[in-house]
This record gives C-alpha cells, sequence and structure tokens, in this order.
C-alpha cells in the first residue's frame, strides 16, 4: 500500500510502541502534523521546543520507554540541541525527528534551514538525513533500535519536507522484523571468565564498596546489585544518577558520593581496597582529583560501554556488558565464593563497623530554624507529605545537590534529574513527561528561582493538558550555587548573580492558568504542600521564600581529593540531624 | 598506575559504512575529544559499500586505546585496528615538484630517482615532478635529501595500510 512519508512516520510509530509525543510544528513539518490529528498518537504542543526535549527526556527517564519529539527546521532544530545534548550525556533513549527543507533545496540557506544532522553530531548516539522516502520506514526502525539498545541514547532523524509527502510501499510485517545493522552489535553478556574473577575478588576484598550508576537504574539492575550488597556485607554509595537503585533507608546504603557527597560515602571509597562500579563512568564529579581518588583501591568496573571502561581510572577487572545480565551471572558465582570463605564475616565485620561510625559521626546536617525557612528542611517535608513516593524532577544548582542529599528515594526511576550536562530549565519539562508517562505517580519538580525562570512558560503546556505537576521553587533570591563558589573560592565577590528582580511567582502562575501558593515562614511549609497535593487539575507552583546564604555541605573543594571535603558546622553539636 | 606515558606514531585502520556522515563523525571525534590526527586517508574497500580509513595518530598507549575504543563505538564503524605493531604492508605516496636550473641539479635529482625507485612524471624547463611510493621513512628520506633543490609543490597522501597475509588472517580483531 502506498502512503505519504508523513503517514509512513506515523504508523511506524505506532509499531514501535509509542504512545506520547512532545513537539511543535513549523513550515518544515506540515505534512507530519497535518496527517497527526488520523493517528491514535498523542501529541503534547510545548511552549518551546526545548521544553518538547526535555519533555521526551522525562518522560523516557521515568518510564524507561523511549521519549519520541517533533521539531521542525532551522530554529526548531536548534531549540532541541541543549534538551538532546542532556538526554545523551545521560544515556536516556530519545529519538528526535526534525523536519528540513526539501532535498532540492539543501544547502542553499534556505528559508529556516540549518545543518541539523551536523549541529547535532556531536550531541547524539546516531542521526540520519533521510533523503528517499522508500528509506524512511527503515531509518525509523533503526533510529528506534540504536536509541534503546546497548549504552542507550539520543538520534535524530531529519525529515526534509518532500520526504515526508512523497508516496512509497509500506508494508507493516516486513516493518516487524527484526533490525539489522551490520556494523553495530552491542555486547550485553559479560565475560565468564572475568565474572568468575570479579566474584573471587569481592569474596576475598577487605574493604570493598558498590559504586553504583545510572546504568544501574536504566538497566533495572536495582535489585541484583542490592542483593549483592547484602549477601556480600558491602557498603553502597551511588552517584547522582544511581541514587534510587538503592532504597534510601537501606542500612548499608551510604548515600551520594562525590563533591556533594556524603562524609561516609566519600570516605568508604577513599579507604576501600576494591571498588566495584557499575555503570557508572569516573565522572569528575564523582572523583574529585583522579590522581588521590581511592588510592588503594582495586576496580571491578562493569559497563556498557568498552569505552568508558579504563578512560578515567584504570581497571583491574573490566567486565563490558549490560549490567542486569553481568549480575544475573555475578550474583550467583559471589554467593558460591562467600559460601566457600569462612572467616568472611568477621573480615566483613570490621569494615562494616566502621563504615557505620563514619555514617554516626558525620550524618548530613543543617541548622534547623523556625524563624525561616531552610531549604534542606523543604525537601524533607516535600518527602513526608509524599510519603517518600513521589517521582522528583529537580533543576540544576543547590536545590538539585539538597535532593539528592535529603530526599530518600524508594523506588528505581524515581529521580529525574540533569546529571551529565547539569542543564537549568530541565526540570518542569521533565516533569510534564514524567507525569504523562506515570499518571499514576505525583511528580514534583524540585527547582531553584533561577532555574524555574528558563523554562517556565511549560507551565502553560501542564494547564492545557491538565497535567497536575507540582513545583517547588526554593527561591533564595540567587543563583545559589554560583553565589556558593564565589562565596567559598572568590572571596565573597558576588558577581551577577542576585536575583532579587523577579517577578511575583504566585501571580504569574496564577495568569497561566495554575495554581500559585506561597510559603515564607517554617510552620506553613507542611500545610502549604498539603494544599498542593490536593490539586489534582492543573501544576501547582509553591514559592518557598528559604534562607539566602545556605550553603550546600560537605563540598569537596575543586582540584580537592574526595576526603578532604569541607564539612558542615554541626553547630555546636547540640543537635545533630542524622539522615 | 602504570601508564606507558610514551608518545608514538600509531597506524590505525578502520572500515566504515560508506555513509555521507560517517567520515564527519570520525573526525569530529578526533576534534571534540582533543586527539591529534596526522594523516587520514579515505577510500573504498573490495566492497564498495565500505571503506577504509587510515589514520595516523599521536599519543600515548592510554591515549590511543581511547581512540580505538571511541572509533568502536561510532554506528557506522565495522572494526577498528591498530596496525602499529602488526607485520604489514604500510605505503604511502608522495608527488612533489623540484627545481633544477641546472644539469648538475638534474643530475642529482635522476640519481636520487634512481635510488628510491621514484619516477618522473613531468618535466618543464627548470622542474621535474617526481613520484614516489614507499613506507613513510623512505618518503622522509627522499625528501630531505631533495630538500635542498627546492621543493616548488608536494603533495603526500598519508599512509593506507594492511596487515600482511603472512599472519593467516586479513583483518581479525572483531569490532566490540
Amino acid at each position: 500500500m502506498k502512503l505519504s512519508g508523513a503517514e509512513i512516520l506515523l504508523r511506524a510509530l505506532e509499531l514501535e510502541g509509542v504512545e506520547k509525543i512532545f513537539g511543535y510544528p513549523g513550515g518544515a513539518v506540515l505534512d507530519i502534523y497535518d496527517r497527526l490529528p488520523f493517528s491514535p498518537l498523542k501529541h503534547y504542543l510545548t511552549r518551546h521546543e526545548q521544553g518538547a526535549a526535555h519533555a521526551a527526556d522525562g518522560y523516557a527517564r521515568a518510564t524507561g520507554k523511549v521519549g519520541v519529539c517533533f521539531a521542525t527546521s532551522g530554529p526548531g532544530a536548534t531549540n532541541l540541541v541543549t534538551g538532546l545534548a542532556t538526554a545523551q550525556i545521560d544515556s536516556v533513549p530519545v529519538v528526535a525527528f526534525t523536519g528540513n527543507v526539501p532535498t532540492y533545496m539543501i544547502g542553499n540557506d534556505a528559508f529556516q534551514e540549518v545543518d541539523t544532522v551536523g549541529i547535532t553530531r556531536p550531541i547524539t548516539k546516531h542521526n540520519f538525513l533521510v533523503k528517499d522516502v522508500k528509506e524512511l520506514a527503515d531509518t525509523v526502525k533503526k533510529a528506534f533500535h540504536i536509541a534503546r539498545t546497548g549504552r542507550p541514547g539520543v538520534v535524530l532523524v531529519d525529515l526534509p519536507k518532500d520526504v515526508t509527502r512523497e508516496l512509497a510501499d509500506f508494508f507493516e510485517e516486513e516493518y516487524k522484523t527484526p533490525v539489522q545493522i551490520r556494523s553495530y552489535k552491542p555486547v550485553l553478556k559479560g565475560h565468564p571468565g572475568q565474572i568468575k574473577r570479579a566474584a573471587k575478588a569481592i569474596a576475598s576484598a577487605e574493604r570493598p564498596i558498590l559504586y553504583i550508576g545510572g546504568g544501574v537504574v536504566s538497566s533495572g539492575a536495582s535489585d541484583l546489585v542490592v542483593k549483592m550488597a547484602e549477601v556480600a556485607n558491602i557498603p553502597m554509595a551511588a552517584t547522582l544518577m544511581g541514587l534510587t537503585a538503592v532504597p534510601g533507608n537501606h542500612p548499608f546504603f551510604l548515600g551520594m558520593l562525590g563533591m556533594h557527597g556524603t562524609y561516609a560515602a566519600n570516605m568508604a571509597i577513599q579507604e576501600s581496597d576494591l571498588i566495584i562500579a557499575i555503570g557508572a563512568r569516573f565522572d569528575d564529579r564523582v572523583t574529585g582529583k583522579l590522581s588521590e581518588f581511592a588510592p588503594n583501591a582495586k576496580v571491578i568496573h562493569i559497563d556498557i560501554d568498552s569505552a568508558e571502561i579504563g578512560k578515567n581510572r584504570a581497571v583491574d577487572i573490566p567486565i563490558v556488558g549490560d549490567a542486569k545480565l553481568v549480575m544475573e551471572e555475578l550474583l550467583p558465582e559471589v554467593e558460591k565464593q562467600v559460601a566457600k570463605n569462612r572467616e568472611f564475616y568477621a573480615v566483613r565485620e570490621k569494615w562494616i563497623l566502621k563504615v557505620r561510625s563514619w555514617k554516626e559521626r558525620y550524618p548530613l546536617w543543617y541548622e534547623p530554624s523556625d524563624r525561616v525557612i531552610k531549604p534542606q528542611f523543604v525537601i524533607e517535608k516535600i518527602w513526608e507529605v509524599t510519603k517518600g513516593e513521589a517521582v522528583i524532577t529537580t533543576d540544576v544548582g543547590q536545590h538539585q545537590m539538597w535532593v539528592a542529599q535529603y530526599y530518600r528515594f524508594s523506588f528505581p526511576r524515581q529521580l529525574i534529574t540533569s546529571g551529565g550536562l547539569g542543564t537549568m530549565g530541565f526540570g518542569v519539562p521533565a516533569a510534564i513527561g514524567a507525569k504523562v508517562g506515570r499518571p499514576d505517580k505525583t511528580v514534583f519538580c524540585i527547582s531553584g528561582d533561577g532555574s524555574f525562570q528558563m523554562n517556565m512558560q511549560e507551565i502553560v503546556t501542564a494547564v492545557h493538558y491538565n497535567i497536575p505537576i507540582k513545583v517547588a521553587i526554593i527561591n533564595n533570591g540567587f543563583l545559589g550555587m554560583v553565589r556558593q563558589w564565589q562565596g567559598i573560592f572568590y572571596q565573597k565577590n558576588y558577581s551577577q548573580v542576585h536575583l532579587d528582580v523577579q517577578p511575583d511567582f504566585v501571580k504569574l502562575v496564577e495568569a497561566m492558568g495554575g495554581v500559585g501558593l506561597r510559603a515564607t515562614k517554617p510552620a506553613e511549609v507542611e500545610a502549604v504542600l498539603k494544599e498542593a497535593m490536593a490539586v489534582d487539575d492543573r501544576p501547582v507552583v509553591i514559592d518557598f521564600i528559604v534562607d539566602r546564604e545556605e550553603d550546600v555541605f560537605p563540598m569537596v573543594p575543586p582540584g580537592g581529593a574526595l576526603h578532604e571535603m569541607i564539612l558542615p558546622s554541626y553547630g555546636k553539636k547540640k543537635e545533630k540531624k542524622a539522615v | 598506575m602504570d601508564r606507558k606515558c610514551e608518545q608514538r606514531k600509531h597506524i590505525i585502520s578502520v572500515l566504515v559504512e560508506n555513509q555521507p556522515g560517517a567520515l564527519a563523525r570520525i573526525i569530529e571525534l578526533f576534534s571534540s575529544r582533543g586527539y591529534n590526527i596526522e594523516s587520514l586517508n579515505v577510500g573504498h574497500t573490495e566492497d564498495p559499500s565500505i571503506s577504509r580509513i587510515t589514520m595516523v595518530a599521536k599519543g600515548d598507549e592510554h591515549t590511543i586505546e581511547q581512540i580505538v575504543k571511541q572509533l568502536r563505538r561510532i554506528i557506522d564503524v565495522f572494526k577498528v585496528r591498530d596496525l602499529t605493531d602488526k607485520k604489514k604492508l604500510d605505503r604511502e605516496l608522495l608527488i612533489v615538484r623540484v627545481n633544477v636550473e641546472t644539469p648538475e641539479k638534474k643530475e642529482e635529482v635522476m640519481r636520487l630517482v634512481e635510488i628510491f625507485g621514484a619516477q618522473v612524471v613531468d618535466v618543464s624547463k627548470d622542474t621535474y615532478t617526481v613520484e614516489l611510493t614507499g613506507d613513510e621513512e623512505q618518503v622522509d628520506a627522499f625528501l630531505e635529501l631533495i630538500k635542498p633543490m627546492g621543493i616548488r609543490e608536494m603533495a603526500r597522501t598519508g599512509r593506507v595500510a594492511m596487515v600482511r597475509a603472512l599472519q593467516g588472517e586479513t583483518f581479525g580483531e572483531q569490532k566490540e
């Protein structure tokens, strides 16, 4: 049967299992949008293409499915760029479709023409320019296959306008046959010999630690990793991307490691003799000064991307493969090895006790106040009111780190945050995508006054589709994280970080059709959160006026090693708040 | 951390889909990750849908290992192999135009051409254009000797390489 390119695209998306699309129309995608109303696909019109990319990203992170976004050529495509780069660096499967000028005008500097594949090449896992409608179906199929397999990532498909207009045969049965890409064969199963070696090393180490990254969450290996920690008595530390792999209240869990990691996590890494890194990439925000990172540790590194192994840190036992598939083989091996080693628990107990003493002696801490709202207090209250069950999205900055420290997560994929790229403006559109993907969950975006203003137009999208997201603005009237750095490392020379001139967020949100609320005193926090939870047909934004100069601690100074972290003052030790 | 820090030239051979964009991805990899590339040669193989890229890159072991791994990540790349320490055939083509205003110079150039097994492929009143195929050292040595004549213009292809059949394999190592 002959279909137009636009019809082929939409039908192929259906066959890929796509249900929701985030996008924005324009001249070059008119043919696609013309056919869209006749397709069962649900399209969400965002108010900016960047919002569409972040929403597709948030949808993918919340559900584990591929997120899809549409944009037109030229500015439509360039507006996607930040969103696609955000998803790519955090290994999120997203497929983006952009329109372009007709094939015969490409390279002509035509109206709204840019070299989209050229611009997006470095920020995608792969991209395609479809030059012939006959190649369209096959390209869509490949795009989804590449996005969701191996190390997931972003694939962009650029569609010249004539390709979407012209007719071609489309056979559904043919589309359903497996994809063949002869140059792309990701390694999924770990090497059995390496797995055996790893199990031996794990059972014989004195001071092992699990270093859990986002790959554990995305491959669905969380339960297996936690099980291994329990079987072999291994303390666990997680990266920002890996936080939700472990229940926040697990007795072996030390919280986040790295620049704003906990004392216990950072010390345990530094003093360990074996690091078991799973789905993590030894990022600079995690390692601090690389040459002094865990100086006495051997490293087992499990990762699906062989290029990550040995990139930053030399590895003793590399295992290339999907975290879940590798853990399925590794866990029984570890169980066997542990059973063999009789002195195992005695040796391990010393280490566990040491780690626990760090945790007790230097917990996360802030000075409570009944006068001003402490930002950490807001996060704790959100945790309480949402019973620890909300999907949390964040923007980037201090509030993001406080979320990582103070919200205790209970299930994988519960935290949606821009880890690698650190994209301000991510939180609100990502919350929209997450809520569309998980309508059963409360979705709470925790943002800052700076970040919120970067994509606040998307509140209108949430109003348009009655998407009841909650947004908490941790409003300190500053670009807080930049101010913190200027305060500590630039002699308090606060340059261009004051956000004294601000919209009245309550009125602004009301004007957009949402519910605006505000809390200025600690006593109001809980009531206002409960009020927000009661709204179920519109977005709610709560403006929390918080302590202006609160800093995030612990903090590893730039260039410092993890054990050189700056700790909070712990007041006069009168009231330690253990978390 | 025992990393060999010695900087040396590596010949890396890459088999890649003959697709627009594949070469761009490879070149962008070098610029975006800050690797240095000395020469790059592209041509198709016995299968016209597959191109062979032979590149020479300088770096320590760790850098070269990273280059190889990063190249393997590219979707359009089939196989990547570091040929540096393999028994291989590696050749480069040089075309160079030299000044030969005097009979002595003419004679000296002809002598070098003969020794190196090169060929004079174009002649004008005061220049000879010489073509030479050889490995990198031969080409370098020839250029060194001919330099005093005065080089007007030159072009080098960069190296192309292939593993010797003696090793009982053609390309070997699979893409990971």
